[in-house]
């Protein structure tokens, strides 16, 4: 019966891709899946990703073989029944049309998902606004040396019923490489400033690592300006970080050495594949890049060691905060996620590294979600999970 | 003619001319010796060029030099003792062993190289003049040829570039009358006048053996280029007093050719006989400057040949500024 | 980032490098074109095929020179300018014409530093299209990397694609020594994204184009593409390449070599340079000696055959290294055992 019939197509991650790599099948032809069991590695520009079964099924056939690139949304298997026959298989493939791309991931919204340069003061900053519908807009603030495709599994999804904007901290990306003092203060003004250039009154911050510690700077400056907090791995909560990674981050100008320094970022270092190093050196390579981390690392972690403690923040309770972190993070340890007050929720991840939004992607957005719609009936819901 | 120059400048003139005498003299001797490596290309009979157009340049001028070369770098000022070591192949040396005798070269001094390649230098030196007009420094660039690389193309394009370019370039034909050991009556044709006139350029020509002259006439031939006026030719007429390198036995020269010019167009000889009978220095004055330039030049021999070679790890070195 | 030509990204690097540092300046052949033509114009070329354009407009006489067609002159004008204070980008047209200015090159600008025991400082770059299928015939042609990468003290560049070009000439030229940078006359038009802001890619470091298991194929300039385009043909019938792209013939990237290499058991090497004492000879040599012990299978050599660049359109196709013939190539060391596999 068709019904029983599910077509495999290549995935979007993230609203750039327009096409990805088979980069290789994890399940075999026969073999029995459960929704969101691991079917394949697909590997885009930015990072090799796993691509998780849509239903549940036996993988009856294997369209696309390892290596190939297609467009999005093009067939490359086929789900069923273990008793579906194979002559309707093979007329399932023979009458599958491809959804065009731009159908496929058709959004009622007008914009484009195309960064734009915003002027923020001095500051030119590269911003990727997607969303419209009403609520508090969410702003993805990343980390140290990164820049918005660390959000490539995160910013669409969240984008549903909100506006959720990324953008590249200055010295990073696409944006300017001027970092003034290059603390947690001056940027998280930045991030104050670009709300108030963007006119939104209040947002839901999340910040990854530095962008965490940015995220607390910015509720200890402007509390107004922020509704809620979600941290991934944040800075600022902990003495150390991982100096020898750090200096490597910024100063590594071959593949090879880049490679190592990227998988120190992943638990599972398969993760990082050539692509996504190119993207890294490139980013470093702009004129002014590796002066602007350079500054940055100085003013917040010199020789490894944190100069802000924002634990008081989290103190006050000025604003839900939920946090998460990778149990095998080795940049900044889980240990930092220790002995904060009871009411915050901290989610841990086994087998994760230091980017719960790539390795964790559908956890982390999951939370993130739940927590933004109503982060007081999030937090009392944790508070019953905790006590029971 | 009267005499435009400084009584200390007529000082540094004389001591430079009879250094380049006695380093060139004492390098014969010693060549003979078989301890010092290469070749040596000896600009005796020549030293009244060299120093009468530098004479007129400071260390921000630049000039491109021959394999003939010592007499050159003498005159714009590289220190002789590092220029001997040099030329032993000494890690002391002012390459540090690494160029010798036809690579001696110290930009500190605007002293672009000698250089191994006949007709090397004019190219180099558009170019030098090139840095002078863009960074607006008043410099000028000179470039010293024989006769010899009268004939190679590059010296030829050079004068045509620099005309086209408006460079501040001076030309210095030091013409010996012998490439290697070719006459120049054979192997240049037509004048040099008319090819620098062929480029437009001035041209300018005097005597090689009488300081005086040469410095005259290489002031009003740099003046011209200095003032953003082009390129100008220099034909400065010499005579080469040992082979065309160190062991030429000179076949190609007839009887007596040498031992003429030795008597008549020694320039040192001249240049004392007009400065004691125009009282334009003592020659107490001189004889002093002889006595210390003996003592220099064997200074600098000792020095060289007791100075370390160079090491293993400096084959490797300088290759790059970064590889 | 917008896409761009590998003619614009080259004309952005210098327009940028220019833009930052006042010592900048270019020299070449119709550069700008036109001057002392009845038409009064300057900048009519803008380079014989319009690399240059625009230049003189924002620069000037000054800092854009037309030269004579008089390369041992210019050529070493701008080596002499390198070592009194300029940082000048000659151009030389097509790199064939360096036989009329080789000396200026090789004994001149290349030793300057080593013969001067250290003490001079030649930032010198020189840019010229290399290249065949282009059917401009046995003196336009020519891929003349390898004599320059024998030449100690000269760098050599070739960039593979626009992003690639305009990082590696912006390197170029703050690189404190003569450096050859040839562009393939054939990828002018050929386009891709490249940073609007200025980035400069490091000498010496490969980049590796594609990852795969089964062979190593190292290609130069150009034929990184026809590398890249087999490689795909190739994955998809389940034999896996990684192509390395040096980007720099001097220095050389050994390590990345030898590392895939040792992985793979098997190297292919693509150059449409001559066959003799190509940089094909060269690397099949260091992984010959140094990776001897990993090889599976011989080491194979796609190159043209030793003879000048044919005009004629067949015997030019027929000449040069293409995806065919590197895919030819990969399936020769590896079809026996994939069978076996099979």
């Amino acid at each position: 019966m068709p019904n029983t019939i599910t077509a495999l197509t290549m995935p979007k991650f993230g609203l750039a891709m327009t096409e990805g790599k088979l980069a290789s099948w994890t399940a075999k032809v026969g073999q029995s899946v459960q929704q969101g069991d691991e079917l394949a590695d697909i590997e885009t520009t930015k990072i090799t990703s796993s691509y998780e079964s849509p239903a549940a099924g036996v993988l009856r056939k294997q369209v696309a073989q390892a290596g190939e690139t297609l467009p999005v949304g093009a067939l490359i298997g086929v789900l069923a029944d273990a008793d579906t026959p194979d002559v309707d298989i093979e007329a399932f493939i023979k009458n599958f049309h491809a959804d065009t791309p731009a159908d496929a991931t058709a959004t009622p919204e007008a914009n484009s998902g195309e960064p734009k340069l915003v002027t923020v003061g001095e500051h030119t900053l590269n911003v990727r606004d997607v969303g419209t519908q009403a609520g508090t807009p969410l702003v993805l603030v990343h980390g140290f040396g990164g820049d918005i495709s660390n959000w490539l599994l995160t910013q669409d999804a969240l984008a549903a019923d909100r506006r959720v904007i990324a953008f590249d901290l200055p010295g990073h990306g696409a944006s300017s490489k001027n970092v003034g003092t290059g603390t947690l203060t001056f940027l998280a003004g930045v991030v104050s400033d670009l709300l108030q250039t963007l006119k939104i009154e209040k947002a839901h911050i999340v910040g990854h690592s530095l962008g965490g510690g940015i995220a607390l700077t910015l509720l200890r400056d402007h509390p107004d300006q922020v509704a809620s907090l979600n941290l991934l791995a944040p800075a600022g909560l902990g003495k150390d970080v991982n100096a020898d990674f750090i200096s490597a981050f910024v100063e590594s100008e071959s593949s090879r050495d880049m490679k190592a320094v990227l998988q120190m970022l992943v638990y599972n270092k398969a993760l990082v594949g050539r692509r996504m190093v190119d993207a890294v050196l490139r980013a470093r390579r702009l004129d002014g890049a590796r002066d602007a981390l350079r500054v940055i690392a100085k003013a917040c972690f010199p020789n490894g060691h944190q100069v802000d403690d924002l634990r008081p923040v989290l103190a006050g309770g000025a604003a839900p905060t939920q946090i998460f972190w990778g149990k095998e993070d080795e940049i900044l340890s889980v240990s930092n996620a220790s002995g904060l007050p009871q009411m915050i929720p901290v989610k841990v991840f086994e087998e994760t590294g230091h980017l719960p939004q790539l390795e964790r992607a559908t956890d982390v957005n999951t939370a993130i979600a739940t927590f933004v719609k109503d982060p007081e009936a999030a937090l009392s819901m944790a508070r019953m999970d905790a006590t029971a | 003619m009267s005499v435009q120059i400084s009584r200390e400048a007529l000082l540094r003139a004389y001591r430079s001319m009879r250094t380049i005498r006695v380093f060139e003299e004492r390098l014969h001797v010693e060549f003979a010796t078989g301890e010092i490596p290469g070749f040596v290309h000896l600009y005796c009979g020549e030293e009244a060029s060299a120093v009468g157009v530098c004479a007129n340049l400071t260390d921000n001028d630049t000039i491109a030099s021959t394999h003939r070369g010592h007499g050159h770098c003498i005159a714009k000022g590289v220190e002789v003792g590092g220029m001997m070591a040099e030329i032993y192949g000494r890690h002391t040396g002012v390459c540090r062993g690494k160029g010798g005798s036809m690579h001696i070269a110290d930009l500190s001094k605007g002293m672009l190289g000698a250089n191994g390649i006949v007709g090397g230098g004019p190219p180099l030196i558009c170019g030098a003049a090139l840095s002078h007009k863009t960074l607006k420094d008043n410099g000028v660039a000179v470039a010293f040829f024989g006769d010899g690389a009268s004939n190679e193309g590059t010296t030829l394009e050079s004068m045509n570039l620099a005309s086209v370019w408006h460079l501040p370039a001076v030309f210095v034909l030091e013409d010996n009358g012998y490439g290697e050991a070719t006459g120049a009556a054979y192997a240049c044709a037509g004048t040099q006048k008319d090819r620098a006139a062929g480029f437009g350029l001035p041209y300018f020509a005097c005597a090689g053996d009488d300081f005086f002259e040469v410095y005259e006439t290489a002031r009003n031939a740099i003046d011209h280029a200095r003032s953003g006026k082009g390129p100008v030719m220099l034909h400065v007429q010499l005579s080469r007093w040992y082979g065309h390198f160190e062991g030429d036995a000179m076949t190609y020269r007839k009887a007596g050719e040498v031992a003429a010019q030795k008597k008549d167009h020694d320039c040192l000889k001249k240049f004392r006989a007009r400065a004691v009978a125009e009282n334009l220095l003592p020659e107490g004055d001189m004889d002093e400057i002889d006595a210390a330039v003996a003592d220099e030049v064997e200074s600098a021999v000792v020095t060289a040949k007791q100075a370390p070679w160079p090491q293993d790890k400096d084959l490797m070195a300088d290759v790059y500024a970064r590889y | 980032m917008a896409k761009k030509s590998f003619r614009q990204a080259i004309n952005e690097a210098l327009r940028q490098e220019m833009r930052r540092d006042p010592r900048v300046i270019l020299m070449g052949e119709d550069i700008a074109g036109g001057r002392g033509g009845s038409a009064g114009i300057t900048d009519a070329w803008g380079g014989v095929l319009g690399v240059t354009k625009g230049l003189w407009e924002e620069f000037g006489d000054d800092r854009v020179l037309d030269t004579p067609i008089s390369e041992a002159s210019y050529i070493g004008a701008a080596a002499g300018a390198a070592a009194t204070g300029l940082r000048p980008v000659a151009e030389l047209m097509f790199v064939d014409f360096v036989g009329c200015c080789l000396d200026q090159i090789m004994n001149q600008a290349a030793k300057f530093r080593y013969m001067f025991g250290g003490k001079a400082t030649t930032p010198l770059v020189i840019r010229a299209m290399y290249g065949g299928g282009f059917s401009a015939a046995a003196q336009h042609s020519q891929a003349l990397y390898p004599l320059f990468t024998h030449i100690p003290g000269l760098k050599v560049v070739i960039p593979s694609s626009p992003y690639e070009a305009k990082g590696l000439l912006i390197e170029a030229i703050r690189d404190n020594d003569p450096v050859i940078f040839l562009e393939n006359k054939v990828m002018y038009d050929d386009e891709e994204d490249v940073p609007d802001e200025a980035y400069a890619i490091p000498f010496g470091e490969a980049n590796v184009t594609r990852e795969g298991d089964d062979v190593t194929i190292v290609a130069i300039g150009r034929m990184v593409n026809m590398a890249n385009a087999a490689a795909d043909e190739l994955e998809k019938q389940g034999i896996g390449c990684t192509v390395i792209d040096p980007r720099t013939t001097s220095p050389l990237d050994e390590e990345t070599i030898l590392e895939s290499v040792s992985e793979t058991g098997r190297l292919v090497v693509v150059d449409e340079a001559s066959p003799r004492c190509n940089m094909a000879c060269d690397i099949s040599a260091l992984v010959a000696e140094k990776a001897f012990f990993s090889l599976k299978a011989p080491i194979r050599r796609v190159v043209p055959p030793h003879t000048p660049v044919p005009f004629s359109t067949p015997l030019e196709k027929l000449y040069m290294p293409d995806a065919t013939k590197i895919a030819a190539a990969v399936r020769s060391i590896t079809s026996s055992q994939k069978q076996k596999v099979a």
